[in-house]
């Protein structure tokens, strides 16, 4: 079921186990029938661990929502919480169990913190009267919940704000224990690599949380040779430009939520013939996006511009593949096609969907990638699989898609201006007009955010211009959202009337000129033209190193630092000639899929040396980052 | 040699026993043993008498005292009992003696004697008193069962973690049971309760009757129970002098036996040597003693593991004959030598002879960094020793934060603990300290502490975000964080204040703030907001309508939407909007409005600062092409071709296109050109490509 876990360099399905087992062993603790009541923002990261059915199989009878006032009726023996560590959801949870003493006959209460039980949470029960009530009462560590075969999330939402603007550094300290279950697992990590305040003391807690732990030796031989902690603040202009990969792309229109993408309906509806579209399904289509889907693992790293292609040079294999039916003339060879049919099915599903939502992309981005190629309408295909892709000459479109894209285009040229130079110093008149038309704040501040980074900080009389407008016209509540933003450092006034921005740019590479999208042999394509900074610190890092750039990493924030962790004599590597390092790479305060597609690309190159496994505090876009970071009063 | 049949008895028809004796009690006893309240731990472990356990004669000159004695009757401590009437003693499966008093408090003491601390049974105990109890063993620990003056249960299954359960009523039950026993089963600890000739068993959520299967009729009352001491196993003992063995689920009897004896037997118990294929119970009366078993299957026990052999002997101070085993054994240094040497310490501690410094660095020597030694473990024995210093001392050595300061906490040792915790990067742990300083310091030197240790202060201004407001105004006060006093002010406007004076006020207050700050741009920003918000009320009060909280942008918008131009004007000018986002505006409410005639006369008002190519495609957003084509020819010639293409004069964009001989513009066009009718546009498009590819 999780097998797309265990295809990439690292079995990450080892963790996914070792986690289901420690759940297992805590329903089975609580004896008999059970409740599970959510804390909601759990259910999106427990899904990846564990179904209904795994649930269901110790017992689990009822799941409700985490609310205050009674619980709904449950005819168990146990009741379980599963929460977050928060003095908020304590209230809720005391509101619960007062009101179920009233009730009667009295079950058995267990409460599970994920990911760490807390004292201060315990000490509110208690305060409230009912800490004596729950007889288990337990954490259960699942720090790091593995998404793909290659990447691991703690699906931390607050994790910048709290690290960069509040100064609260739990989520890092769920961060180090994260990294050491994983040692536990996978042996321990013998260099460590990082650049930024946080990565310093997540690595600070990793050194002495070993030294906690130096009865149990661990004896297992390392998987991971290197360890690179990078803070986000340490390239805070990647995730502020719009991504470019199919995979980026989704998310930057649909986001998708833990792992999962919600889609408008239409484009998926069956298409017949004389229907006339009467009967469009309403609800959302929900897709699961993962490697375990080969089409998709094949695509979703790709710029946008390289999809189409690969698209119908799939329908072209899949319909000679349906055609191979006619050939099949004895019983043996029916009998292989037929064997292969389930598997020709579903890669049509997969291709049918994907087509679909390469449309909707396009209906967003059309005429600005001008160099998409269109989807050939394939007569054969949709006369044998009932499958069309519609090319765009079919679908005139709407005057407000052609807004859209033009929109999208105008954007995109924008956000290339400033990552190339040009023009940083000075009120931009898209913006202006973003503003005075009121887009969406999000897209405006992301677009003021990255001329203010691109440009070291804007001038004073720019910064002030900017934000005067976006209160008159959103309003003036906003105030508080412009000081969040300033505090994180997306948002600052030049110090010193010097722009540092040219002298990273060159140095780090992180304009190119000349990007090849369909076959790309830099990251910078993920962005179609920008490389994005974080990637090119571990490029840098694995060849030639980091010395080649002192310079560049003195301006950027934070220390950068390395530690080794010694290894007992019979646990260090020999590398095999041509073996490649594996690199755990960790973004404290979250990471965009453009920026994993290009590790991923780094991963794939032949003679790169290095595979990159990939560890964050959240999977998250510009938007949903500006998002954590806006403060709404009211 | 002397014949080996020589000394065993016939028992029954096909069974033999013999009695001897394996070694004589060294004790002195003076007391008949009837007189005391007796314990002995199971394997073997010692013996606990408490002789004259509180008579009603009252008379204080004799007072109870407690024995503790091996299990061949040597010595181990003797110690007057001060505390209150006692009603059971039992022994705890770590050889602790639990001594349960009549008030429902338990008293722990060690094997020497040494008191360990003590806990209650809960309220309902106290007030009823406590009638009978009993101590048992689970695979959790030891529990304590509780019958009370009003006949009601109360157990714990596991002492060492204390969760009392009050047992649900037994129905109609006025007088104490005539017999009952705590059992375990499926983890779970239940009561089985005799009233008359019924069987109860209560767990805690229900209180069910029982009937054991095969039971002889004609039984009135139970007189006694005995549960084995892995609790498979039940015998009942009946006022007919029948004994009922069964399984303790009472799904099988294994067999019944009537001895004709109807007094009630003073003690019965489950008795079965290890590898004997016999189970029995023996029955014991004033003057006779019976064994009645059966013989058909093995249950093997082998309950002694080497663990629980270690611990005893170091219960005994035996520890170099413990590390001894432990070597001889190989056994890992956690579970081994490491334990044994952590109790050495936990023992030395005790020596208050020496001084503190000695003790600990003694123990640093032997212990070092062994692996799995727990230094605040032992701190925690010192300290409980009363020997505070030594328990610092020794935490300094401890190198888990999690464990040093919650001992450091109990040890007031606040301010040490709150920069381990720190340390530690653990934020619960910092929480933890933090809310026991606060209630332990006064306010100012709270927050005094708070200001030298910036990451605490972080998290507590956090905490008080969400749970304390007031005092996170305080904060910044104390630190003249003038910047976050004026966002806190912002914020007590919108949250606490309906009215609008209110609100105008916290906002002066955050305007007051960002000028101390010397943030001019946010003290100006709000001082704007506040005249925005007197003006909106003001336009309430006079159009109607609803004003309040629309941004500056919106409020212009409604005026305009209402008629109100004037105004709208007048507004723009107040807060001096740009020209070209009031175009913008504008012409967006007025296509709103569909007033195209206005629209027209707005365009022709001056010089467009924002370009007509707005008009034309705010027009087509409302799918007026008549309009937009007016817009159209008046769009400069950058913007032309959009301009065409948008009001879907495909030919004249190419022509544009052509003119303007500019590639991107011909791909835009051509793009556009869609199926039959746009044919001989492309046909145009391409032969001018060609062309000016020739040139």
């Amino acid at each position: 079921m999780a097998a797309h876990l265990s295809y990439g360099r690292v079995n990450l399905n080892v963790l996914r186990e070792a986690v289901r087992r420690e759940l297992r062993e805590f329903l089975d603790k609580c004896a008999g029938s059970k409740a599970i009541v959510w804390d909601e923002y759990l259910t999106g990261p427990f899904g990846l661990i564990a179904q209904y059915s795994l649930l269901k199989e110790h017992e689990v009878e009822k799941m409700f929502t985490l609310k205050g006032n009674r619980l709904p009726a449950a005819d168990v023996k146990n009741i379980i919480f599963f929460v977050r560590p928060r003095l908020e959801l304590m209230d809720i949870i005391a509101e619960n169990v007062l009101s179920e003493d009233r009730r009667g006959p009295t079950r058995d209460f267990h409460i599970l913190f994920v990911p760490r039980r807390s004292l201060l949470c315990e000490q509110r029960l208690k305060d409230l009267g009912v800490l004596g009530s729950f007889i288990h009462r337990e954490e259960y560590s699942l720090d790091l919940i593995p998404f793909d075969g290659d990447l691991l999330s703690m699906e931390s939402e607050g994790a910048f704000k709290e690290c960069y603007l509040e100064g609260d550094q739990t989520s890092l300290y769920h961060a180090a224990k994260g990294l050491m279950t994983l040692q536990a697992l996978y042996g321990t990590i013998p260099q460590i690599f990082g650049k930024g305040e946080c990565s310093r003391q997540v690595a600070n807690m990793m050194i002495r949380m070993k030294r906690e732990f130096t009865g149990s030796q661990n004896s297992i031989f390392p998987v991971f040779d290197n360890l690179l902690l990078l803070d986000r603040n340490v390239d805070l202009l990647t995730p502020l430009a719009t991504q470019l990969t199919y995979e980026g792309l989704i998310d930057e229109i649909y986001g998708i939520q833990n792992s999962y993408v919600k889609l408008p309906p239409e484009k998926f509806a069956p298409k017949k013939q004389g229907d006339g579209g009467k009967d469009l399904p309403t609800e959302a289509k929900k897709l699961q996006l993962n490697s375990a889907e080969e089409l998709y693992a094949e695509i979703r790293d790709k710029n946008f511009n390289a999809v189409g292609s690969v698209l119908s040079k799939k329908a072209k294999i899949i319909s000679a593949a349906f055609e191979e039916r006619h050939n099949a003339k004895t019983v043996g060879e029916i009998k292989q096609f037929v064997s292969q049919l389930p598997h020709m099915q579903a890669a049509r599903g997969s291709l049918a969907n994907h087509t679909s939502i390469a449309e909707l992309i396009k209906d967003v981005t059309n005429r600005v990638l001008l160099l998409l190629p269109r989807l050939e309408c394939n007569g054969t295909i949709s006369a044998h699989c009932n499958l069309c892709l519609p090319g765009s000459s079919d679908s005139p479109a709407s005057a407000s898609c052609v807004a859209a894209s033009e929109d999208f285009f105008d954007k995109l040229t924008v956000e290339q201006e400033f990552m190339s130079g040009i023009d940083t110093d000075k009120v931009n008149n898209y913006i202006e007009d973003c503003i005075a038309q009121k887009h969406s704040l999000i897209k405006v501040l992301r677009l003021v955010c990255l001329q203010s980074v691109c440009n070291s900080g804007l001038k004073q009389k720019v910064l002030d211009y900017y934000k005067r407008e976006i209160l008159q016209t959103y309003g003036y509540e906003h105030i508080l959202t412009l000081h969040n933003l300033e505090k994180a450092g997306l948002l600052k006034p030049q110090t010193g009337g010097r722009n540092n921005y040219p002298t990273i740019r060159k140095t780090l590479r992180l304009w190119m000129d000349d990007v090849n999208e369909q076959n790309p042999t830099d990251i910078s394509y993920v962005y179609s033209g920008y490389a994005p900074l974080s990637v090119r610190l571990a490029q840098l890092l694995s060849r030639p190193g980091w010395r080649s750039i002192e310079e560049v990493l003195r301006i950027l924030p934070g220390p950068h630092f390395e530690e080794r962790q010694p290894l007992p004599t019979g646990l260090q590597k020999k590398r095999q000639p041509g073996e490649n390092r594996v690199t755990l790479i960790f973004f404290l305060g979250g990471v965009t899929f453009a920026e994993i597609a290009a590790l991923r690309f780094l991963s794939q190159l032949e003679d790169g040396g290095t595979e990159y496994v990939i560890a964050t505090t959240k999977l998250m876009n510009g938007t949903s980052w500006i998002e954590a970071l806006m403060e709404k009063p009211f | 040699m002397d014949c080996y049949t020589a000394n065993w008895n016939p028992l029954g028809d096909s069974a033999f026993y013999r009695k001897y004796e394996l070694y004589s009690m060294d004790w002195d006893l003076k007391e008949e043993l009837r007189d005391c309240l007796v314990a002995a731990a199971p394997y073997g472990g010692p013996i606990a008498l408490l002789r004259n356990p509180w008579r009603k004669e009252k008379a204080a000159s004799v007072r109870p005292v407690l024995d503790i004695y091996s299990a061949s009757g040597m010595p181990l401590a003797s110690l007057l009992w001060k505390s209150g009437p006692v009603v059971s003693l039992g022994w705890s499966a770590e050889e602790e003696l639990l001594c349960v008093q009549e008030d429902g408090a338990v008293l722990v003491y060690g094997l020497h004697g040494d008191f360990r601390r003590h806990f209650s049974m809960g309220n309902e105990v106290l007030q009823n008193r406590v009638l009978d109890a009993r101590i048992f063993h689970t695979e959790f620990g030891s529990g304590v069962a509780i019958l009370t003056g009003a006949h009601r249960f109360t157990l714990s299954a596991n002492v060492g973690d204390l969760k009392l359960r009050r047992m649900p009523e037994v129905p109609g039950l006025q007088s104490a049971p005539s017999c009952w026993t705590a059992l375990c089963q499926d983890r779970v600890a239940h009561i089985l309760l005799a009233v008359g000739p019924d069987l109860y068993l209560l767990d805690h959520a229900a209180c069910s009757a029982v009937t054991p299967p095969g039971l002889a009729p004609g039984v009135s009352s139970f007189l006694q129970m005995a549960v084995s001491f892995t609790y498979r196993h039940l015998a009942l003992f009946t006022d007919t002098g029948y004994i009922w063995m069964g399984t303790a689920s009472l799904k099988e009897k294994l067999c019944e036996f009537n001895c004709n004896i109807r007094a009630p037997p003073k003690q019965m118990v489950w008795c079965s040597r290890p590898r004997s294929k016999e189970r029995a119970v023996v029955v014991a009366w004033e003057r006779r003693l019976m064994v009645v078993g059966d013989a058909s299957e093995s249950i093997q026990y082998k309950q002694l593991t080497i663990q629980v052999l270690l611990d005893r002997l170091v219960l005994r101070r035996l520890y170099p004959l413990a590390i001894q085993i432990c070597e001889y054994l190989r056994l890992p240094e956690v579970q081994g030598v490491s334990r044994i040497l952590a109790h050495w310490a936990c023992y030395k501690v005790q020596q208050k002879d020496v001084s503190d410094e000695d003790v600990a660095r003694a123990i640093n020597q032997k212990l070092g960094d062994t692996p799995g030694v727990s230094y605040s473990d032992i701190a925690a024995r010192a300290y409980g020793c009363g020997r505070t210093e030594l328990a610092i001392k020794l935490l300094e050595y401890e190198p888990r934060s999690g464990e040093q300061v919650p001992l450091l906490l109990k040890m007031k040792r606040s301010k040490l603990a709150l920069s381990k915790a720190i340390e530690s990067g653990d934020t619960d742990l910092v929480f933890t300290v933090l809310l026991h300083l606060k209630n332990e310091l006064n306010r100012g030197d709270f927050f005094m502490t708070l200001r030298n240790q910036p990451m605490a202060l972080s998290l507590y201004r956090q905490f008080c975000k969400h749970q304390e407001l007031e005092t996170l105004k305080d904060l910044y006060n104390q630190d003249d964080n003038h910047q976050e006093l004026g966002s806190f002010h912002i914020r007590a406007s919108y949250a606490a204040e309906e009215r609008i004076e209110g609100r105008v006020a916290a906002l002066q207050t955050a305007a007051d703030a960002f000028y101390k700050a010397k943030n001019e741009f946010a003290a100006k920003a709000t001082e704007d907001q506040m005249r925005l918000l007197r003006l909106q009320r003001r336009l309430e009060d006079e159009l109607g309508g609803q004003f309040l909280d629309l941004s500056l942008h919106d409020t212009v918008t409604t005026l305009i939407l209402g008629g109100h131009n004037k105004r709208a004007e007048q507004l723009a000018r107040d807060f001096r909007i740009p020209d070209k986002r009031l175009w913008w505006l504008k012409l967006t409410a007025l296509a709103d409005l569909e007033d195209w005639e206005e629209l027209e006369k707005f365009s022709k008002s001056k010089k467009s600062p924002i370009g007509y190519l707005p008009f034309v495609e705010i027009c087509m957003k409302q799918h007026n092409k008549y309009e937009a084509k007016k817009y159209a020819s008046r769009v400069g010639p950058e913007q032309k071709v959009k301009a065409l293409l948008l009001v879907g004069d495909v030919a004249q964009a190419a022509d544009v296109a052509i003119e303007h001989r500019n590639e991107a513009e011909l791909s835009l066009v051509l793009s556009h050109c869609t199926g039959a009718t746009d044919g001989a546009t492309a046909d145009k498009i391409q032969r001018a490509r060609a062309q000016a590819q020739k040139k």
